[in-house]
């Protein structure tokens, strides 16, 4: 799905890969037309003002300038064309996004962990129920501090890399563990701040298949510059193989099929 | 009261001018307490800082643009060696130290002080028609806990850790835990920067209830508050915002300095847990914890958004000023712009979580966010529009002050309409902190803000030295610069809007496959120009963007030979009016004495009376009884004139 506008084409927006991207790509387009109209509107006032009222050619002035109430106008015209972008489109997309927040047992969920200078990705298992996880039991081989005895981490497992499948709604949970560090997918159109000591969840649907580079969008140390991580979307199927590869192996129990999506966020990082 | 009873005393202490001859250098130059002597303290001072911060950005896009190559020998003389890689390349480190100075220095040391306490100080009581600042020492305190806070900051550099690295805002933890490795906490960057920024804003503190309590107390006779030139007006505006908006960040830096060395923990959570790759430690961060890492964010932006207003609007101010007098009519819609400037004010509270919109922010708080953070745009548009319908029916001389004031107009209005996509929460999750908001607010500020202070420095220039810049030279410093700043930030937005992120040392070498977006194909004009025919990326702007930021280094030096040169061997001015202009500074002599007047002032009549109808001259001052002159102000028409004898 790719959104027409013509001053995202030309400044050159990334490719879209997410569901709500789109209303992102329409609004940046609406402000930017309201920004080049103002631009240009005021750039061949101010153009033909300096030509026709240089000394030479206006060598006296006029006391009182401006008479009429065009400006106003163009003031006016302001004001009603930012309450239309904020009524009615600012607030209802946010809104939105906030209200229409997926849940049930198809909603992919991720945790989503920050350190200098890489990203951990907590995936819940089966259960779709994230194990606890605690900073003093972070080691070397337990980078996120997995409680390996909760009951539902026992089908949980890390990975270096977001994957996710297409066409279904995914929540990742931003956090850290040190400092504060950003995940950033520009092709999903979100971003979150991974806030040491909190969980920020973040939703989005990915639309189509890809790898992309996920960027760190907030100054996290000197090797800031090369927290490169990865994400990568693809079929159901192939999201399932590889989900099914990456549990751990001795599963003991069936999935309990009653609504894991009423399942809280797991407990915080704590 | 006090203003007539110092004014006259004022024009005794001229008459006695060898009275004054007699304190001593020091005393006259160095701990002074005269404001126009200060406003060249800070406006010396502050540009030296300016160009320090110039330098700093000079190291960082050479890395940007250049990651491979070695520092070249001009740009490495200037630093510790030590800093650089084996190969002379620019580390993280090196960069995230520069980045967090560059943003300081410019902001804190380089582009207030100029603003506000140079132009501030010199100008605003000579407007009013004050004899001086209403309170002498604490303005000279202002100035000398300034110049501390700026040898702390540059102290840091020198230090083993080196500055201050954790980006211009210190956001917890990042700043908290930030050289943890270095044996005495005192002997950091981080805890001298939050040291210095203690001792600027205090420094600002006394600056702000100083300008408030003078334009409000120390107006000449006939000073109403609708006949202030506009530049007092936003220097009160100012004064308001950092009296109210400064505390609270005094505050977070007293308390993330209470985090670093008293092993408090206000902005620190529990159970951080570091890697071990940045300068703490692996395992677990030994602190109380239970602190807020957000906390800080609202303090610090609390005031640095209404900094943002104190960057602009004493720049507004001046183009407010040159411009009447340059299109020899009165600006348009005075009082339109007197309210806006107050709402702006205002209104400048109430914004600033839109730079946390992505921490996680629920709905009501980001609608109310967003509605403020458009409405402010609201004001700000106003102003501009003025400035803008002034030119209509101008007869316009294109003095060298009067094109910086010109270049302000739209490259300001350039940054501020970049402004507003990003009001937007839902277009920050793309734009945020991109360089999108790099170019955005550099347009503000850098060719918006620092033209209008380039404007400011040739305009008064004749009232401060009784010489004019050379007209050549002047010309000079302002095309290149004006090319200079285009090619520098313009391309910005593009990077911005391809995901090109900030605080990459690199310029995003490692980010490869966002950053190798191809713009000119293989083969095609410009990539047979510029790159032996291979495709041009989005990477390869930084190359470009480096090279202007050259030209403006090189452009800058007519100006500096032009300011030194001029003040000695300048031509003189041809009056104490040079640019035949209405305001009250130009009644006092040139090089005004200590007093400032040498008769009292008196404003007759508006500030911009500008091609009057029927009078000889096509301005009017303030100070001019001319026949019309019985517009006194509201007290005492006709007891005024008695006593005045003009």
């Amino acid at each position: 799905m790719h959104t027409l506008g013509i001053i995202n084409e030309m400044i050159g927006l990334p490719e879209l890969a997410s569901e709500h991207g789109s209303m992102v790509d329409h609004m940046l387009e609406m402000v930017h037309w309201l920004v080049a109209v103002l631009l240009v509107g005021w750039s061949v006032f101010f153009v033909y003002c300096l030509m026709r009222f240089r000394k030479k050619r206006n060598p006296k002035a006029s006391y009182s300038g401006v008479q009429g109430h065009a400006s106003h106008h163009v003031e006016i015209a302001v004001v009603v064309v930012e309450a239309i972008l904020l009524l009615g489109f600012a607030f209802p997309l946010w809104a939105q996004r906030i209200t229409d927040y997926p849940s049930g047992p198809d909603v992919v969920r991720v945790r989503a962990v920050a350190e200098q200078y890489k990203w951990t990705m907590h995936y819940p298992g089966p259960d779709n129920k994230f194990g606890l996880s605690k900073s003093d039991l972070i080691s070397g081989a337990n980078p996120l501090g997995i409680d390996w005895e909760d009951i539902n981490s026992k089908d949980d497992f890390v990975y270096t890399e977001l994957v996710l499948p297409v066409n279904r709604e995914c929540i990742v949970s931003v956090t850290s563990k040190d400092v504060i560090h950003n995940l950033s997918l520009h092709p999903m159109r979100i971003q979150q701040d991974a806030i040491p000591g909190s969980v920020s969840d973040m939703w989005f649907k990915p639309i189509s298949t890809g790898r992309w580079q996920t960027i760190c969008g907030q100054l996290c140390g000197a090797g800031h510059g090369g927290m490169v991580g990865y994400m990568e979307v693809m079929q159901q199927e192939d999201f399932d193989s590889w989900y099914k590869e990456n549990v751990p192996k001795p599963k003991d129990e069936k999935v309990p099929a009653a609504e894991p999506g009423d399942a809280e966020e797991s407990p915080k990082a704590s | 009261m006090g203003a007539e009873v110092s004014t006259a005393e004022a024009a005794d202490a001229h008459a006695h001018d060898d009275h004054h001859h007699e304190l001593p250098f020091w005393k006259k130059y160095i701990f002074s307490t005269d404001h126009k002597i200060i406003g060249y303290q800070y406006g010396i001072t502050a540009l030296i800082f300016l160009f320090i911060g110039f330098y700093l950005m000079m190291v960082m896009r050479w890395s940007i643009a250049h990651p491979d190559k070695e520092l070249p020998g001009i740009l490495a003389a200037f630093l510790n060696k030590s800093w650089l890689n084996d190969q002379g390349l620019v580390t993280g480190d090196l960069y995230n130290m520069f980045g967090a100075m560059h943003g300081t220095i410019m902001v804190f040391l380089g582009i207030v002080p100029l603003a506000f306490g140079a132009f501030g100080n010199f100008v605003t009581p000579l407007q009013i028609g004050a004899p001086d600042m209403a309170f002498p020492r604490l303005n000279m305190a202002s100035y000398w806990f300034y110049f501390l806070g700026g040898i702390v900051m540059l102290a840091s550099f020198l230090l083993p850790s080196g500055a201050a690295e954790a980006g211009w805002t210190m956001y917890s933890p990042i700043a908290t835990t930030a050289q943890l490795d270095e044996p005495n906490l005192w002997w950091t960057g981080q805890t001298f920067w939050l040291l210095g920024m203690v001792l600027l804003i205090s420094s600002s503190l006394l600056g702000a209830v100083n300008f408030i309590t003078t334009i409000i107390n120390l107006r000449c006779r006939g000073m109403t508050w609708m006949r202030m030139p506009f530049f007092v007006w936003a220097m009160l505006v100012t004064g308001f915002l950092l009296l109210l908006a400064f505390p609270p960040l005094e505050v977070a830096a007293i308390m993330q300095l209470m985090d670093r060395l008293a092993g408090a923990s206000f902005f620190i959570p529990t159970g951080l847990n570091f890697s071990g790759a940045g300068s703490v430690d692996a395992g677990l961060l030994d602190v109380a914890g239970g602190g807020s890492p957000l906390l800080y964010q609202h303090l610090f932006w609390f005031l640095a958004h209404p900094e943002v207003y104190v960057l602009i609007l004493p720049a507004i101010a001046i183009v407010g000023e040159i411009l009447p007098n340059n299109v020899r009519r009165p600006v348009w819609g005075y009082k339109s712009m007197v309210y806006a400037v107050m709402v702006l004010g205002f209104l400048a509270f109430i914004v600033w979580a839109h730079h946390m919109y992505l921490t996680g922010m629920g709905n009501v708080v980001s609608t109310f966010f967003q509605a403020t953070t458009v409405i402010i745009s609201i004001p700000s548009v106003i102003l501009l529009t003025c400035l803008f319908i002034s030119l209509w029916g101008g007869s316009i001389r294109f003095t060298v002050p009067m094109l910086w004031a010109l270049a302000f107009l739209p490259m300001f209005g350039f940054g501020g309409l970049t402004g507003l996509p990003l009001a937007f929460n839902l277009i920050d999750l793309h734009l945020h902190d991109t360089y999108y908001v790099i170019a955005h607010f550099h347009y503000i500020v850098a060719p918006g803000t620092i033209f209008g202070l380039f404007a400011g420095i040739y305009y008064w220039f004749p009232k401060a030295t009784g010489r004019m810049m050379n007209n050549t030279l002047g010309h000079l410093h302002f095309w290149p610069s004006l090319i200079a700043m285009n090619g520098i930030f313009l391309p910005m937005f593009f990077q911005g809007m391809t995901g090109f992120h900030r605080r990459w040392y690199d310029g995003g070498a490692q980010y490869d496959e966002i950053t190798s977006r191809v713009i000119f194909d293989e083969g095609s004009f410009f990539a047979n120009l510029f790159k032996d025919g291979q495709a041009i990326e989005m990477i390869d702007l930084n190359v470009f963007m480096t090279f202007f930021v050259w030209v403006l280094c090189i452009a800058q030096f007519p100006f500096i030979f032009n300011f030194f040169f001029s003040i000695f061997k300048g031509r003189k001015a041809d009056s104490d009016n040079p640019w035949r202009a209405t305001t009250l500074e130009w009644a006092a002599p040139n090089m005004p004495p200590h007093g400032n007047f040498v008769t009292e002032p008196i404003a007759y009549r508006g500030p911009y009376e500008y091609s009057v109808e029927g009078h000889e001259t096509d301005y009017t001052p303030q100070f001019e009884r001319g026949t019309d002159g019985v517009i006194l102000g509201e007290e005492d028409p006709e007891a005024a004139q008695e006593e005045d004898g003009h």
